[in-house]
């Protein structure tokens, strides 16, 4: 669903991303793993088009983003830190957002329902705490039905039971075919999660494998033991 | 694009500032109008306020306003919406809010005192100042990541066009007095929006005694009618200049 191919990008003198090349496949929930400022945030924003690499380029669904906005219906996208005009209240922004969309199917309403977003939804979106307003973007993301998913340190605010909310949502998503692609530094949060394990590091993709070729590779039965398994190994 | 703009405006008319600015502009424009009897000395007095106050409002709100909607602007490109849609619809939002403001505390009492051309003249002029320099407000802000440094250089901007570059013109004039400089001259008034803002109001006004040097060159150069074409062309230059500048800019900005 997801080409990229050979994709450069630098910031002034930091190389952010080096000749990063990647097939995301759907029903697949990928884990975009690696250490602080390896690239996983620029990756997910180059695919957004709201970072424009120097080379390579980007295929959403065989066809190339560049210039042609449309493909961004298919995705939901959950920022790392969300951001919303603080004047406005949540129901503004979703309704805004949906004005925006025009988007004309069923709406999945399963998150809105089970963070409860209709008690604070009167709310400005500057009152709310940090935790709320991840729940806000989570609702959003999921609500107009995508086939792809992009979730940035999506639980990173989130309290343990919406957190065990979001997980399980994740897991029906995932089941109904879609394409999850979420980074996290958390590993012990994503086991149970992931099909598939990207390991950025330094602006490169490192390893890309599936969770069984790196159980089996490593004798580990936890994704973030065997990952950290792996990265010894590939130290020696 | 209806959304994003209808979202703007409706966010700006809520800003308190815009109210003040409104009110500030009804006050000077009913005082001058109730103190001076001569309608024609009034508007040229009312034009030297306008001149000065409606460019300094407008950059500095917009600036800000730019600035602030930074989040907001964050998440529309992540939705399927065409970054040149986002940038037009902030740029229509932000114009017609600040026009509705000097329609309203300019424009409806310039009506009522100075009805005819003369008052529909000088209320198209203010219009276009004002998005001159909603537009010259959306270009620093893509050119300065910091806010700081982006509102500096829009007071700085103001500054210049407003007070400094007359100086600098006269300074200039008074150099070469000797040397046939009308050219020159005119050419000088045309890159300064609010020379010809003002030239353009004179013109219609007809009022030479207060047109100046730069305003009678161009009389001379241009006649009356054309005159006033080429100063509303080179005024609508000045609006699509800068802001196709910072569209193309904001087209390749890493967000």
């Amino acid at each position: 669903m997801i080409h990229l191919n050979n994709i450069s990008k630098s910031f002034g003198k930091t190389q952010a991303l080096k000749n990063v090349s990647l097939q995301l496949d759907a029903a697949k929930c990928v884990g975009l793993i690696g250490p602080n400022a390896c690239g996983k945030t620029t990756i997910i924003k180059t695919i957004l088009s709201m970072v424009v690499p120097d080379s390579g380029e980007i295929l959403v669904n065989g066809t190339k983003i560049t210039g042609d906005v449309r493909y961004k219906a298919s995705i939901g996208y959950m920022p790392q830190i969300g951001r919303y005009p603080d004047n406005m209240t949540v129901s503004q922004v979703i309704s805004m957002i949906r004005d925006i969309r025009g988007y004309e199917g069923k709406e999945d309403t399963e998150l809105y329902e089970e963070f409860g977003v209709n008690k604070f939804c009167d709310k400005k979106m500057r009152t709310l705490s940090g935790g709320t307003t991840q729940k806000v973007s989570a609702t959003i993301a999921f609500l107009f039905d995508p086939p792809v998913l992009i979730l940035d340190e999506p639980t990173a605010g989130l309290d343990p039971v919406s957190s065990g909310i979001f997980r399980d949502k994740i897991v029906r998503e995932r089941e109904k075919g879609k394409l999850i692609l979420i980074t996290s530094h958390l590993l012990s949060e994503l086991d149970d999660l992931l099909t598939d394990v990207v390991f950025m590091q330094e602006a490169e993709v490192l390893f890309y494998k599936s969770v069984e070729e790196l159980y089996t590779e490593t004798g580990e039965e936890r994704v973030s033991k065997a990952v950290g398994k792996l990265l010894k190994l590939k130290m020696r | 694009m209806k959304n994003i703009t209808k979202f703007v405006i409706s966010d700006i008319m809520r800003n308190r500032i815009i109210l003040f600015y409104l009110l500030m502009l009804c006050l000077f424009s009913w005082s001058i109008f109730s103190l001076e009897d001569n309608t024609s000395k009034g508007i040229m007095s009312l034009l030297n306020i306008v001149l000065l106050t409606v460019p300094l409002v407008s950059i500095i709100f917009s600036n800000i306003y730019m600035y602030n909607s930074a989040e907001f602007i964050e998440l529309l490109v992540s939705q399927p919406v065409k970054r040149s849609t986002i940038w037009k619809s902030i740029f229509i939002g932000l114009s017609v809010a600040l026009m509705a403001a000097f329609f309203i505390g300019i424009g409806i009492p310039v009506l009522f005192f100075v009805p005819g051309l003369t008052g529909a003249t000088f209320i198209v002029t203010g219009m276009l100042i004002t998005a001159i320099f909603v537009s010259i407000a959306m270009l620093c802000s893509i050119l300065m990541r910091d806010k700081a440094r982006g509102i500096g250089l829009s007071i700085i901007l103001w500054l210049f066009l407003s007070l400094i570059y007359d100086g600098l013109v006269l300074f200039f004039m008074f150099q070469y007095a000797d040397y046939p400089i009308e050219k020159p001259m005119a050419i000088l008034t045309a890159l300064n929006p609010v020379d010809l803002a003002r030239i353009h109001v004179l013109l219609q006004v007809d009022t030479e005694a207060l047109m100046g040097y730069t305003g009678a060159i161009f009389k001379k150069m241009f006649g009356t009618g054309p005159g006033m074409m080429v100063s509303l062309a080179l005024m609508v230059v000045w609006v699509a200049g800068p802001f196709y500048l910072s569209l193309r800019l904001f087209d390749k900005k890493d967000l």
